[in-house]
Formats: structure tokens, sequence, C-alpha cells
């Protein structure tokens, strides 16, 4: 291809969104409706997601060793339970360390009565999980390790959050199969009206000699272009929209960000920049070169 | 001028084997439903020929066009083409074979987005003419049709017969070895009908081979060239300076 040409292709690319005003912003709009949806969806997805993961960060397993076990045996125990692939982390709490958190938490002034300390057999592992959906896994393990007298643990925050992991999975299937369906609805109506404004003029350029390559090469970058417009718009918005949310979310329900820790929308950008724009891209791509297709067999 | 030479390249494949331009053998073309709209046509005609192909509705003639530029293939028989099998050519030989072949329809098919010089400098384009030679070739023909004053204008902007002319000036700025008229002078007045056939004249005169589909008895008449009349898909008459042979 020649220069000149590349330059034409491109140039006839970009006058055909502005003589087809009308038809690209219907585009343009679609593209964006969807990818809008998306984007929305996306945050609040992965917003959910978070405080899952949060609250699953605090699930642990508390583990208490038979009377009278030594502290040898104790740290091998700890050994053992850190080999394991489901857990994340895992602290030791010694029988003076429980005694004092219960005092503090229960007793108060009324502790100065106890002279020797009556936990003493309380020393104990605290075993956090990677994956909360693990825990019986690790409790059956456990249960079977020699010096464990007694497995504590909180199977319904366990069960909940590890079923509230699966809803959300199928929820993000769910919605994203919607909106890829209404989208290819939309798409596929507005490349629809897209054949009908172009039939004659596709029809004239292959009676003219012009080869397929040529005739769809402008198509193909109008495309392109709607679909980046089409991706790029709802971003901006999605932008304006999550901060001003989140600002007023933080600001007017201040005992929520205790329990909600929101995602800052770079890091959701990080990833909705790149999918939406090669949606964008994508979208536009096919639906032109579909639209063209249909016409080249003249 | 590099039109000529891209023009002379393709020649040079197609290998001009005779002085015959189009021969058309034993043709047919059936459609799934209905009489066959061809039914064992053929033709011989010469390079450098004018000739007039009438015949009403229903005759076959659109469907002979459309042969001619490979939108059709036929059910039965062989077409050449400037020595050219058009049935056997592969589709993506197809867009330089048309390069070969000018093309004017009755409605004259413009790109209406574009004004006068894009819609000529269009064909140039498809067959990448630099820009440069785009700007000397252009202007040239327009005045050659008679419309170099009228290269902003858009189509709507035109009359008729200024439409066609910008057609024709689209049609043979490639110097085309035939210019096929699909009924070029249905949506004008007698004036510009005229006009519009003296253009294809002296085209014709230039060594073009012109084939021209047309309705208009008058014109027919009066020029006195080749006449071939065609009816429900067969040639009924072939006569050299004949005339419009009416339907009874």
């Amino acid at each position: 291809m020649r220069i000149s040409s590349f330059f034409y292709t491109i140039r006839q690319g970009l006058k055909s969104i502005f003589r087809n005003k009308w038809f690209s912003l219907a585009s343009i709009a679609t593209i964006g409706a969807c990818l809008f949806l998306f984007g929305i969806f996306y945050a609040i997805l992965i917003n959910f997601d978070n405080i899952v993961k949060t609250a699953e960060k605090g699930v642990s397993v508390t583990v208490f060793f038979d009377e009278g076990i030594s502290d040898d045996r104790i740290q091998e125990i700890g050994n053992l339970i850190s080999m394991r692939t489901e857990v994340s982390r895992i602290d030791y709490i010694s029988a003076d360390e429980a005694w004092e958190s219960f005092k503090v938490d229960y007793l108060g002034e009324y502790s100065d009565g106890f002279l020797e300390n009556p936990l003493e057999d309380s020393a104990s592992y605290e075993i956090y999980l990677s994956d909360v959906a693990m825990q019986g896994t690790l409790v059956t393990y456990l249960e079977s390790v020699e010096g464990i007298r007694e497995v504590n643990r909180s199977e319904i925050t366990a069960n909940t959050l590890s079923g509230m992991n699966t809803l959300i999975g199928y929820v993000s299937i769910g919605i994203i199969g919607i909106l890829l369906a209404v989208s290819i609805f939309l798409i596929s109506n507005t490349v629809t009206i897209g054949i009908s404004i172009r039939k004659e003029e596709i029809q004239i350029m292959k009676y003219i000699g012009a080869t397929d390559f040529f005739v769809r090469a402008p198509f193909v970058i109008e495309g392109i272009i709607i679909g980046l417009f089409g991706s790029l718009i709802p971003l901006g918005i999605i932008y304006i929209i999550y901060n001003n949310i989140v600002e007023y979310v933080v600001g007017r329900f201040q005992i929520l960000t205790s329990l909600i820790q929101f995602i800052p929308v770079e890091t959701i950008f990080q990833t909705l920049v790149p999918v939406s724009l090669a949606m964008g891209v994508g979208i536009g791509f096919v639906g032109s070169f579909i639209t063209v297709k249909r016409h080249l067999r003249v | 001028m590099k039109t000529r030479e891209k023009v002379k390249h393709t020649r040079k494949k197609n290998k001009l084997i005779s002085d015959d331009m189009i021969v058309m053998t034993n043709v047919s073309k059936s459609y799934s439903t209905g009489a066959p709209a061809l039914n064992g046509v053929t033709l011989n005609i010469k390079k450098g020929e004018f000739v007039f192909v009438v015949g009403d509705s229903g005759s076959g003639k659109s469907t002979l066009i459309k042969l001619l530029l490979r939108e059709l293939t036929p059910t039965e028989g062989k077409i050449l083409v400037n020595g050219c099998d058009v049935e056997r050519l592969k589709r993506r030989k197809i867009p330089k074979f048309r390069r070969n072949i000018g093309v004017v329809f009755q409605d004259f098919r413009l790109l209406k987005d574009r004004n006068v010089y894009e819609n000529v400098a269009f064909a140039q384009r498809i067959i990448q003419i630099p820009t440069r030679d785009i700007r000397k070739n252009v202007p040239a023909m327009l005045s050659t049709v008679g419309l170099a004053g009228k290269y902003k204008a858009k189509p709507k902007q035109l009359s008729g017969g200024e439409q066609q002319r910008v057609a024709l000036a689209r049609a043979l700025v490639n110097e085309p070895l035939i210019l096929l008229a699909d009924e070029p002078t249905g949506n004008l007045d007698p004036k510009n009908s005229w006009e519009i056939m003296k253009l294809l004249e002296e085209i014709n005169a230039k060594g073009t081979t012109v084939l021209v589909v047309t309705h208009n008895r008058e014109i027919v008449n009066t020029m006195q060239k080749r006449v071939i009349t065609m009816k429900k898909g067969i040639v009924v008459s072939d006569e050299e300076k004949g005339g419009y042979i009416d339907e009874d």
C-alpha cells in the first residue's frame, strides 16, 4: 500500500465519522452504554469481593495443646501447621498473653483476686487461612495432630464467607452474561443500520474495481475510532462517579468506613482501562468488519 | 502518465488474442425462479465498436451487463472480455478485471457525500495512482466532460445531465478498454441525453469500445450504430447501422 493511500484511508475513516455523525453517535452511545454498565458492575463486584476478602483474613482457627506439653513439641506443631498450603499466617499466644488479654477484655479491676494464671494450659496458636473454604480440611488435619487438645473454629463465618465468594462468582458470570447479550443485541442493531447506510457506497466502490481491502479499510478504521470513543467516554464518567460516590459515602456514613475499605479508582482502572479499551476497539473492529463483509460480494 | 502504464500492464497480462473485445458463446443465465434471463446468447463485439443493446424490460439487458461486470456468472456458456474468461476469474482478481471496464448507470451512482472532484478521483485512488498525478488527471477529465468549473459541487447540487457527466468522467478517468452504459439517458431530458450520447461517441472515437443499453428510440434510430435487440433473453436481431425494433 502506498503511503498516500494509507493516509487517504485514515482520512476517509475519520471523515466518514463526521459524514455519518448520527450513526457514529448512536454507535458510540451503544458501545459506551454497554461498557459503562460493565465498568459499574466491575467496580461494585471488585469492592464487594474486597470486603469479603478482608473479612476472610480475620477468620482464624485456634488450637489448644494437651496439658503438660513441652515447648519443643509446641514449636514442632507450629512448624507443621506453617507448612500447610491453606495457612496464610500463624500466631503463637502464650498462656500469659491469653490471661492478660482476658483480664483486659472481661475482668478489668476485678482481676486482682487471682494470684495464679487460671489459663495456665491455654497457650494456643491462632491460625489464619489463605482460603476460608479450606477451613474444614485444616480442622480435620489439626484434630489428627498429636499434642492438640482442642480446635476452635468459626464454622458459620467461614461458611458464610465461602458462600459469599461463590455467590459473587455466580453473580459476576450472570451479570457479564446479561451485559454481553444486551451488547450483542444493541450492537447488531447498530450494525444493521450501518449496513443500510453503506450498502450503496460499498457497491459503487466494488463496481469501480476497488479491492476488498480498499473498501474495508476506512470502515474498519472508523469502527476502531468509534470503539475507542465508546470506551473512553464511559471510563471518564465512571472515574468521576466513583470518586464522588466514595467521597459521599465516606463523608456521610463514617460508621461504614470501619467495615468497608473502598478500592481506590486507580487500582480499579488498572484492569478496567485495558479491558474496556480492548472491548471497545474489538467491538468496533468486528462490527465494521462484519458490516462491510456482507456487501463485498458484488 | 501513470494511469496508462498501469492499465497497459493489466492489458498485457490479459493477452489480447484478437480484435474481439467481448465474445459471448451460447450464454444462458437462470435465476432460481422463473424463466431464464438469458437463453443461449452468442455475441461478438470487436475492439472499438459502438453497440446499442435494446429491448423491453425483462429482455435480459441488465443481466447481460451484470455478466460482463462479473457480478453474475453464467449458468451455461462462455464469456470472454478482452481475452479473459470471466467465469474462471478468481474472486480476488475481479477488482483488477473491472478496472478495464468503465460503467455508467441510469441512476448515476455517485458517492453523494463527496464532491465532483472526489468522485472522479476516487476511481484513481483505488488503483493507487499517486496524488500528484490525480491532481492532473481529474481536472483534465472534468474539462473533457465540460464540468471543470463545478469540481467542488456535491452531486445533489448538479442537474441530472451533470451528474451523468460526472459518472462518465469517473468511468473514463482510468482509460478503460470498454465502457458499459446501462440506460445512461434514462433519467435525462432530450437535450442532456444528446449531450451524453455525443460524449460517448467522442470516447468511442478515441478507441474505447462502447456498449449502451437503452430504451431511447430516437437516439438509436438517429445514431445509426450497430443495434442488438433482445427479447425474453434471446437475441432477436443484430444489425449494423440498425434501428429500434418495435415489440409488435
